[in-house]
């Protein structure tokens, strides 16, 4: 069981300080990502969900704690990874889907999805095509982000997140600008991902979607409950 | 989909902007090749303009170095005579090939001009004189050739000061024989445009300077030692020896600060093309921000984000450098016909010589210009942590 676990948090903890004052954004968070598993954050705003997200995803130091990923001690005790070992990690485990897809204008659907491939080719890695038959944009590869809906250019930036084979997905508010409709279309396509062992990690206020995860945690005040 | 193809289409993004830049880069690899090549066919023009001189040493009076400066600022007086018998004397060195003696005379005409102007006659020996210029092209007629006669050819600036054209009649004050224009020469951008040229005969009797003469054209032989021969002339009395050598190396010399300034103006212009590089690449990182932290988050390393902004940036600095030496051929015509007009003397031949050497150097020099005024958005954009480009998102 221990061998699927491939993010491990302990007491991880985020300050800011603002002016005289400190803010706790993350306060003592202990948790385990495992594969093939969905997880869903929920919370109210300003609670520490993205917080907490960034530091599990290797995008945020915490001010304390420890964090592994797939083994490795990526933050904690002295120890802190520079940037260009960061970038190795991030390469190997994670896929990230952000709210706002930041798509690249100029370049097509496929070209967009390929864009990661540019830098590194991932060993899991997905065929580009395959990628995008799955998520429903294969008939779309050649048109631009402009020419696309919003469900479908959420759906892009998913595709460009799993085509180095990622085996966590990081989602912040994956429907957060989408319909009802288009957000069950993203839910169909995140538990399929899981069905074939990718963990999935996602902050939402979405109900629906959180109840399709295999498990939610709520968090308030920095705090799990 | 290549590093190349991704940068040119980020290019592609802001059109009017980057094709601002690039006009840039094109304007200055303009001025670069133009003032290169100009650099570059003036000397050559000059060399050749002075190698057609005929003769390598100029003998005169002591106390006259410049003949034609002495003649403007003397107003034609004062200059300085040898003894024809000086002739017999030069001829027994052994480096002497040919020797032309000349006689200069300055008149000056308060009606010529706008404030009167001196016509300069030179008396030549139709024996040696032509053949040691056979580049003189004619316009109208041909050379004189008897030493006595009233006859004069025109340099090209001279017969339209004079109004003359071959076979008119000519009068020089306080002479009371007309003068036959035989020839009128074409344009060769020397001294010899204002020339007017007689025969020496004539030129002594006219001014009255029986057997005088203010200039011996020495030709040497081919193997002899210029510098060696100039040292031993001084052996002669109240001579002065001009070397054409020398001349040359004054005027390389005045031509070589002047390409210091002309360094210095295409050292301006590529300043100003690197700082629009500089401005509008560093605009392009700060507007692309996120973008490029989510290009960090998708495992970019640093140094590959560092090769997209610097790629874009040769892209914009290869095409808008190669396009301005193409606008640097075009011109050529256009540049010269500029530079005749407001340089007071300008060799035969194409001024402006745009060889692969010069074009290329331009080339390079632009190009790298253009990499290093990359180098700094580069490496602000590869320092842009993954993170940042998330925050952005949670502030808006
Ligand atoms: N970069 C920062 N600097 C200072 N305070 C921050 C920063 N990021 C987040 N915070 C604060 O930390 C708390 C948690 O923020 P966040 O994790 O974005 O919450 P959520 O995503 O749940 O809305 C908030 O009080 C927020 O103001
Ligand atoms: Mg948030």
């Amino acid at each position: 069981m221990t061998k699927d676990i491939l993010i491990s948090a302990k007491d991880l903890r985020k300050t800011y300080r603002r002016g005289s004052e400190e803010v706790r954004a993350v306060d003592g968070v202990s948790l385990d990502i495992k594969a093939g598993e969905m997880t869903a954050i929920i919370g109210p705003s300003g609670s520490g969900k993205t917080t907490l997200l960034n530091m599990l995803g290797c995008l945020d130091n915490p001010t304390s704690g420890t964090l592994r990923v797939g083994g490795e001690l990526v933050f904690g005790g002295h120890r802190e990874l520079p940037e260009g070992e960061l970038t190795l990690v991030r390469r190997r485990f994670y896929g990230y889907v952000f709210q706002k897809f930041y798509l690249v204008p100029t370049l097509t659907v496929l070209e967009n999805i390929m864009l990661p491939g540019t830098f590194y080719r991932g060993e899991g890695g997905w065929n580009p095509r395959e990628v995008m038959k799955l998520l429903g944009i294969d008939r779309r590869e050649d048109h631009l982000p402009g020419e696309l809906s919003g469900g479908e250019m959420q759906r892009v930036a998913i595709a460009r997140a799993l085509i180095n084979g990622p085996k966590v997905l990081l989602a912040d508010e994956p429907t957060g600008n989408l319909d009802s409709r288009r957000s069950e279309e993203i839910k169909e396509i995140l538990k399929g991902l899981v069905s074939r062992g990718v963990a999935v990690l996602m902050v939402t206020h979405n109900l629906e979607l959180a109840k399709a995860a295999d498990r939610v945690l709520e968090i308030r005040d920095g705090r799990m409950h | 989909m290549t590093v190349y193809s991704i940068a040119y289409k980020n290019l592609l993004r802001k059109k009017t902007r980057t094709a601002l830049t690039a006009g840039g880069i094109m304007l200055s690899a303009w001025v670069l090749a133009t003032l290169l090549g100009f650099n570059k066919g003036y000397q050559q023009g000059l060399n050749r303009d002075i190698d057609n001189m005929g003769f390598q040493v100029l003998l005169t009076a002591k106390g006259c170095p410049y003949e034609a400066a002495t003649l403007m600022l003397k107003g034609g007086t004062g200059l300085r005579y040898m003894d024809e018998s000086i002739l017999k004397d030069v001829y027994k060195y052994p480096e002497v090939d040919k020797i032309t003696p000349m006689l200069m005379h300055g008149v000056f005409d308060p009606d010529k001009g706008e404030s009167g102007a001196i016509a300069a006659y030179l008396g030549v020996d139709p024996a040696t004189f032509p053949a040691m210029k056979p580049y003189l092209e004619f316009k109208q007629g041909a050379w004189f050739t008897d030493d006595e006669a009233y006859e004069a050819v025109l340099g090209y600036e001279a017969a339209e000061l004079e109004t003359r054209e071959a076979g008119d009649l000519m009068l020089v004050i306080g002479v009371d024989k007309p003068v036959k224009v035989v020839g009128v020469l074409k344009r060769s951008g020397t001294q010899d445009d204002g020339t007017i040229f007689m025969p020496l005969g004539a030129v002594r009797e006219m001014f009255g300077r029986k057997g005088k003469l203010t200039g011996l054209g020495i030709k040497v032989k081919k193997e002899a030692d210029i510098p060696a021969f100039e040292n031993k002339l001084y052996d002669l009395p109240d001579v002065q020896v001009v070397s054409m050598a020398q001349v040359k190396a004054t005027i390389m010399n005045l031509v070589n600060s002047a390409r210091v300034i002309v360094m210095g103006i295409a050292g301006i212009a590529l300043i100003i093309a690197m700082a629009g590089v500089i401005n509008t690449v560093l605009m392009s990182v700060m507007e692309r921000y996120a973008e490029i932290g989510i290009l960090k988050s998708m495992g970019a390393m640093p140094f590959d984000v560092f090769r997209l902004i610097w790629t874009e940036t040769a892209i914009l600095c290869g095409l808008g450098g190669a396009a301005g030496i193409g606008l640097a051929f075009v011109t050529a015509g256009l540049s010269e016909a500029a530079v005749r007009y407001f340089l007071p003397y300008a060799p035969n031949g194409a001024l402006i010589a745009l060889d692969p050497a010069i074009t290329g150097f331009a080339f390079v020099l632009i190009t790298a210009g253009g990499l290093l005024s990359g180098l700094y958005p580069a490496w602000r954009a590869a320092r842009v942590r993954p993170l940042e480009a998330i925050r952005i998102e949670g502030e808006q």
